[in-house]
């Protein structure tokens, strides 16, 4: 009873959230909200974006950049999530409450 | 349980390049980007302290450490378009690190990340790191683990407990996000009103993002539970005597 009451509220968050559409502040579609709601207001204010010391916005350079970063970050967190899991409690002389 | 999900990942369905959150370089004064980096360093300094200790103290925690980074480098620079706002955004995944590393522990994980993101990644900037590490990193984990800790003494099960860390951890990252600009960026103009105005603006976009973000962190704390006990119980997540409760 008590899952379900907390099911339905969950539900009717998500309906909600999306049933909002009335605030679209981009006009250009799916920019990131650093340039929606950060970059605008900063230059409302006379704040403009710097381009980084390391400037990796360049044509599809940053496609590249962001899809290595990905492969490795995914690698990392497979790899240890594989050292974690396969490390069994029992291994180290511990049950599996991890008690010794 | 399935409707949430399904809801969320309405979210991913239009997967599209696209820049998203942390203020960007060059976009806050000079005083308020040094303000924000002397704020965090303290902070840096006892989570360093605490990362030592433990992974002397515990051999699994270094996996874990190195888990926790990569995860939260993936999420938080992984723009989820928001079909109800027309824009993108990211998770933060500071609070699952929270919970599993502890806070201090987790502000030094989120540095790393945003560092590697200000660097290579045009996201974020070098200048503005310590405003991003004290929204994100500070603002996220303590969040996320404060409401985790409060929810599980009141009783309430790991994956609700888990599920309002990781929403509440967003909204405060985006919270500490609009009062950093606001105050940058403000000059002569009253503080209020146009913290009010940055806040309101994230609100379609961190709304559902908030309740991805719960879903997530839940569902990561509910998959170690049943994976790795007792690691949760070492971490003191959990007590033993709730393992197969």
């Amino acid at each position: 009873m008590k899952r379900n009451k907390i099911l339905k509220i969950g539900f009717v968050l998500v309906v909600i959230n999306f049933c909002i559409p009335m605030f679209a502040f981009c006009a250009e579609k799916w920019t990131g909200v650093d340039e929606s709601v950060v970059g605008k207001y900063a230059k409302e204010h006379g704040r403009e974006k710097r381009k980084s010391f390391i400037d990796t916005d360049q044509g599809d350079l940053l496609l590249f950049v962001f899809l290595l970063a990905g492969v490795l970050g995914g690698f990392t967190a497979g790899y240890y999530w594989k050292v974690l899991i396969s490390e069994k409690p029992m291994d180290r002389g511990m049950n599996r409450e991890g008690h010794p | 349980m399935r409707k949430i999900f399904g809801g969320s990942l309405l979210l991913l369905i239009f997967a599209s390049p696209a820049y998203a959150m942390h203020i960007s370089e060059g976009i806050l004064p000079f005083n308020w980007a040094a303000f924000w980096y002397v704020l965090v360093i303290p902070f840096m300094f006892v989570g360093l302290k605490k990362l030592q200790k433990a992974a002397k103290d515990d051999l699994s925690f270094k996996p874990l450490v190195g888990l926790i980074t990569a995860v939260v480098f993936i999420i938080s620079c992984m723009p989820i378009p928001v079909p109800t706002a027309g824009t993108c955004s990211h998770p933060c995944g500071t609070a699952i690190s929270a919970i599993l590393l502890t806070p201090f522990v987790s502000v030094v994980v989120a540095s790393v990340a945003l560092l590697i993101q200000a660097l290579f990644l045009s996201h974020g900037g070098i200048t503005t790191l310590g405003a991003n590490i004290m929204s994100m990193g500070i603002m996220g984990s303590f969040t996320g683990y404060l409401v985790f800790k409060l929810l599980r003494s009141m009783r309430i099960n790991l994956a609700i407990s888990g599920f309002f860390a990781g929403l509440l951890a967003d909204w405060a990252t985006y919270l500490a996000t609009s009062v950093e600009l606001s105050l940058g960026i403000r000059g002569d103009a009253p503080f209020f009103p146009l913290f009010w105005k940055i806040l309101l603006a994230f609100v379609p976009t961190q709304l559902p993002l908030g309740i991805l973000e719960g879903a997530i962190t839940s569902g990561m704390v509910v998959l170690l539970y049943k994976k790795r006990p007792d690691l949760l119980i070492k971490m003191r997540v959990i007590k033993a005597t709730e393992v197969g409760v």
